[in-house]
């Protein structure tokens, strides 16, 4: 461990610290207690960060036997009550797909990081990349709600991890933290400021047991702590209120139901973006992650030619934010997205906007794409629209 | 009447009695193994709110449900990953894995060594039926050889696993087999599994009568049942090669027993030293 860990880590401390780094203390602010994981570029920084650090705030670091352990040892601890996290990379994030869906199932908490590397296959290790943003949504089988979110910057994975737990918890939901190498390996200063609001914790069942109905109600269902005396059955089948499996058509429907629409019912607290230069833009850019640092110099480049070209970030990449994104491209002609894949979230984008014209930018050489790149893009765009 | 304690020892005190009729083919052996382990844990007085039980996917995946208990049905092969975490970061708890013998030696092969090796206070009950039973009847990695199965119509050409010298290699703390046939010894058993301090594995030799029996022709439940008394499946150990693979018979009983330092205690022990030191 370098000089910088031993640099106060308390409540307003401001360090210099990697995005990796960030994503273990936010972990940890956020009342992290239990990190399952498997060593894997480019995260394993978080495995050691947490390996440390967790003993001496009185929780629990194992490295598993493979990447689909550490999964279900996640979910293990967070069904007895623990907040607990995993951190991967692109293969790695594929061998935890079918216990993600699990836990999305079953409505278990549990915080995913994945730092995306290329691919397919073992892919770019140590090269940055973008091509999970369609994994992180549809990687597990059947019909599922997920949250990912993607920050662009050190400080924002500091936040949004402890964001990411507090998702986890009111929405009983499995929560992927999607950044790249380039942001979980650059030192950037972060103040340290823990949570803006007293960390989200579970709510759990009370009362009599006769009473209490595991999936039951509209919403997100208070969950049984094992010990608390109310006993409950959770499975990886489809379970009726009681939390038995059922293959009774009207009880699955129900439950699958309520389950899938869950996160519609709290997008006030999931959605996050940010916008710049959108009000009136003819060219607006959708990028998230170092792509999108990159474009928000292109809009400076080409707003300095004197060309309106916005950015719209999605903060919240999944669920989609698709009504802010909607706004922020009322006025554009036409719409840029660079990301470093061969085009996912430019997918998104083309169903949500789908009556303008979609142009994607799109490296996977291992690359950065660079601002210049971008803004060459946009300001073509922007002539051809103007 | 089994055994003087049985008057006591009323099963349906641990089960779910709306889970009620259970879904098991007449004549299979998981029954009785669930009731041995019911039994062990009324004879330990173990607390029900306590106790989480933990299940894999197939025939002895469907048993938790029927525990009144805390219980989590989880993905195929990975109970025993589950229950690492659980038990680390619940230590209160009673942790017992029930898995079966593909669950646990086919697809969950890899968290059984860990597990042995790791050596986190955790019961594993492996019911080995010698086939894939939930999903028709395929080969299993324990199936004798010779037999038929849905997918091997020649007779099985692998070698089968010994699930308890795998568990003992791998540095299990406690190992032991026995047989559905002999409830009260099995019972015994599960319950010297339960008090061991550290990873406890026991295979539980169970029959599959409706559907690897019949495909094998080995009679009803009471023939196939009573087999297992003189030579244990002696024909998973006839040796196809010149070099005897396995004995002839299957040892049941406590395998291997030893007290080497349970994972968590450690665990815990070295964060609080660290605390102590900062």
């Amino acid at each position: 461990m370098n000089a910088v860990d031993t640099a106060p880590t308390g409540k307003g401390a401001v360090k210099l610290i990697s995005g990796n780094h960030a994503c273990a203390l936010g972990a940890v602010a956020a009342g992290c207690r239990f990190f399952a994981g498997y060593p894997i570029t480019p995260s394993s920084e978080i495995a050691e960060r947490l390996s440390r650090r967790l003993p001496e705030v009185g929780g629990v670091f194992v490295q598993m036997e493979d990447e689909i352990a550490s999964m279900a040892a996640v979910i293990g601890a967070s069904m007895g009550g623990v907040k607990a996290m995993t951190a991967t990379s692109g293969p790695g994030f594929s061998l935890k797909q079918e216990n993600l869906g699990y836990a999305a199932g079953a409505e278990i908490p549990c915080v995913i990081v994945n730092v995306m590397r290329g691919g397919p296959s073992t892919g770019m290790p140590t090269r940055p990349s973008q091509a999970d943003v369609m994994q992180s949504r549809w990687g597990s089988h059947g019909d599922y709600p997920i949250v990912v979110l993607a920050p662009a910057s050190v400080a924002e994975i500091y936040s949004e991890t402890i964001r990411a737990f507090d998702l986890a918890e009111r929405c009983r939901s499995p929560v992927v933290l999607l950044y790249d190498q380039v942001i979980a390996q650059l030192s950037e200063t972060v103040a340290l400021n823990g949570a803006a609001q007293p960390n989200a914790e579970r709510a759990w069942a009370s009362g009599p047991r006769a009473d209490y109905k595991p999936y039951g109600g509209d919403d997100v269902p208070a969950m049984a702590k094992p010990g608390d005396g109310y006993r409950v059955h959770t499975t990886g089948l489809t379970h009726s209120e009681s939390g038995f499996p059922t293959q009774n058509p009207e009880a699955v429907t129900r439950n699958l139901s309520r389950l899938l629409t869950k996160l519609d019912r709290h997008r006030d607290l999931i959605d996050s973006w940010e916008t710049l230069a959108c009000d009136d833009a003819d060219v607006v850019i959708v990028a998230i992650g170092i792509s999108a640092r990159a474009a928000r110099r292109a809009v400076e480049l080409c707003r300095a030619q004197g060309l309106r070209v916005g950015l719209f970030r999605p903060i919240t990449l999944w669920p989609f934010p698709e009504a802010a994104l909607r706004e922020a491209a009322a006025g554009a002609r036409a719409v840029l997205v660079p990301e470093m894949n061969n085009g996912q979230l430019r997918l998104e984008v083309e169903r949500v906007l789908s009556d303008l014209p979609v142009e994607g930018l799109h490296l996977f050489s291992g690359e950065a794409i660079a601002p210049a790149d971008i803004a060459a893009c946009a300001a073509a765009l922007a002539k051809e629209a103007s | 009447m089994i055994l003087d304690t049985a008057a006591e020892f009323d099963v349906r005190d641990y089960l779910r009695k709306e889970m009620m009729p259970h879904f098991l083919c007449p004549g299979c052996g998981h029954g009785i193994a669930l009731r041995a382990l019911l039994w062990a844990l009324h004879d330990l007085k173990i607390d029900k709110d306590k106790l989480a039980v933990v299940s894999g996917i197939g025939c002895a995946g469907r048993l938790s449900a029927y525990i009144d208990a805390n219980t989590f049905h989880v993905t195929h092969g990975r109970p025993l990953a589950y229950a690492t975490g659980l038990a680390l970061a619940r230590p209160d708890l009673h942790v017992v894995v029930i898995t079966g013998d593909g669950d646990c030696l086919a697809i969950g092969g890899n968290h059984l060594i860990h597990a042995c090796r790791r050596n986190l206070k955790l019961t594993c009950l492996m019911l080995n039926n010698e086939v894939y039973g939930m999903t028709g009847g395929q080969v299993s990695p324990t199936t004798s050889e010779t037999r038929l199965t849905t997918t091997t119509p020649l007779g099985n050409q692998e070698p089968h696993f010994d699930a308890c010298a795998l568990a003992t290699a791998a540095g299990a703390g406690f190992v032991g087999r026995e047989v559905t046939r002999h409830i009260p010894k099995l019972k015994e058993l599960i319950k010297a599994g339960l008090a061991h301090p550290g990873f406890a594995f026991v295979e539980v030799l169970t029959d599959c009568t409706e559907i690897f029996g019949r495909k094998n022709d080995m009679g009803s439940s009471p023939e196939m049942i009573m087999r297992q008394t003189s030579k244990i499946r002696p024909s998973a150990y006839n040796n196809t090669v010149d070099t005897p693979f396995r004995p002839n018979d299957l040892p049941t009983g406590i395998l291997m027993r030893n007290e080497r330092p349970e994972y968590g205690a450690a665990y815990r022990r070295a964060a609080a030293a660290r605390r102590g030191a900062s």
